[in-house]
């Protein structure tokens, strides 16, 4: 499995990539959405990304709805990670084609659940942290 | 010294017994010794808010009473409330998906459905199930007598429940984003659920341990992530309690590191795809 992290914090991306490859994605990041872009034509489509909503260039929203109008990305799952939390952001990244949203800031548990709930199937792999 | 140390050196090894004895009489919660920690952690907060400088000082208060509201916030300070929503998803899928569907139609006549939320911590699973219940079956929520009861011995957590108020962390996690646009509001920093919602879960208190008030016959029982904290006599007798209140053709949910096997027999495992759910034999 594949994943995608797009934020324009470095130290974001490698918060969020550690995560992944916690569950078991291999991760590559890039810094705003016209970079995502061309790493996505350069490499083909990836299970999931991880979206930012605010960056320079090409920004968030923009990225998914240029995403979700290419046929060729339709399997891609995309998930939101931003600061935005206000509800109509929320619908407006839901109807653009997002499939999930999570808001910063987040914990390593908040991102490994949005995953489960993509059902995305993972290879079994111990995750970080006790029970209950 | 430092502050940790001075605290830590303040309770008596008698403090201590005293402490997991009382926490273990009123909730069946089993300290052991090695989490000593956790007894100051949790508590020196609560002697520091009822105005006591230590813990000692705190206990010394506890023992001129057998039981009072000092009684009930130390237990309370002790139980681990961690949820989320839909948490563990599979069950959820699986109950959904299957074990609903089974049900609503062996209820068929009698048109009604009973739920259990036994332990139901800040009350992220009872609505979790109302959500579902919601948007998965409406016409059995507004034809039907759909009853969700949501239990928990803790008075902070079943205030919480009831108020149905949540933290962004907490809507972070396990939330599907739509259900979350769907089914709540903001409010400053915090989201509500709405009323509809809230409407559908009785909440009350009980405590597993010990004698239970009336509950009527349940089609799924949750008891998720609260058997784990019990001994095993105390596990066996909760169990055997249970089996009067689950339906024989009912469902118990247990936590995912939970299970009725070579705890009590009378129970058979269920398992679909990556979710298990006990049924009376
Ligand atoms: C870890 S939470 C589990 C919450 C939820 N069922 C879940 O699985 O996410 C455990 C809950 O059990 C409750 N609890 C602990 N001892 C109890 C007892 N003796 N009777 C009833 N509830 C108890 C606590 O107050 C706490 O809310
Ligand atoms: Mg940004």
């Amino acid at each position: 499995m594949r994943a995608l992290v797009i934020d324009d914090s470095r130290a974001t991306r490698a918060i969020l990539s550690r995560i992944l490859q916690q569950v078991g994605f291999a991760t590559f990041d890039v810094a705003d959405g016209q970079l995502a872009l061309t790493w996505l034509a350069d490499n083909g489509p990836v299970d999931l990304a991880l979206v930012d909503w605010n960056m320079p260039i090409l920004d968030g929203l923009s990225f998914i709805k240029i995403v979700r109008a290419n046929p060729a990305y339709a399997d891609m799952r995309l998930l939101m990670v931003t600061t935005e939390s206000d509800i109509e952001r929320m619908i407006m990244a839901l109807e653009a084609g997002a499939d999930e949203y999570a808001m910063k800031p987040f914990t390593a548990s908040v991102i490994r659940e949005k995953v489960d709930i993509l059902g995305i199937k993972l290879p079994d792999t111990p995750v970080a942290g006790g029970v209950v | 010294m430092t502050a940790t140390e001075a605290q830590r050196g303040d309770l008596t090894p008698t403090d201590l017994v005293y402490l997991r004895e009382l926490i273990r009489e009123r909730s069946a919660i089993v300290i052991d010794e090695s989490k000593g920690y956790l007894l100051e952690s949790r508590l020196a907060p609560v002697a520091r808010r009822n105005g006591h400088n230590s813990l000692t000082e705190l206990v010394a208060r506890l023992r001129l009473d057998h039981t009072g509201p000092l009684h009930d916030l130390v237990v309370d300070a002790m139980t681990t409330n961690e949820t989320s929503f839909f948490r563990d998803i599979h069950p959820w899928t699986v109950l959904e998906q299957t074990w609903l569907p089974e049900l609503i139609q062996k209820r068929s006549a009698q048109r009604t459905l009973t739920f259990w939320n036994a332990a139901c911590s800040s009350g992220q699973e009872p609505y979790s199930l109302a959500m579902l219940l919601r948007d998965r079956f409406p016409q059995i929520v507004d034809t039907w007598n759909v009853r969700i009861i949501a239990t928990d011995l803790s008075a902070e957590m079943l205030g919480r429940s009831a108020a149905g108020r949540y933290t962004q962390l907490e809507v972070n996690r396990g939330l599907p984003a739509p259900l979350l646009v769907k089914h709540f509001k903001r409010d400053g920093q915090y989201w509500q659920i709405n009323d509809n919602l809230r409407g559908m879960v009785e909440f009350r208190a009980l405590n597993l341990v010990g004698q239970w008030p009336f509950i009527p016959q349940v089609d799924v029982l949750f008891m998720r992530n609260v058997l784990i904290y019990f001994d095993l006599p105390t596990k066996q007798e909760i169990l055997n309690k249970l089996r009067g209140v689950l339906r024989p053709d009912g469902y118990l949910m247990l936590g995912t590191a939970e299970t009725t096997l070579n705890v009590d027999e009378r129970f058979e495992r269920v398992a679909v795809d990556r979710a298990t759910a006990y049924r009376p034999r």
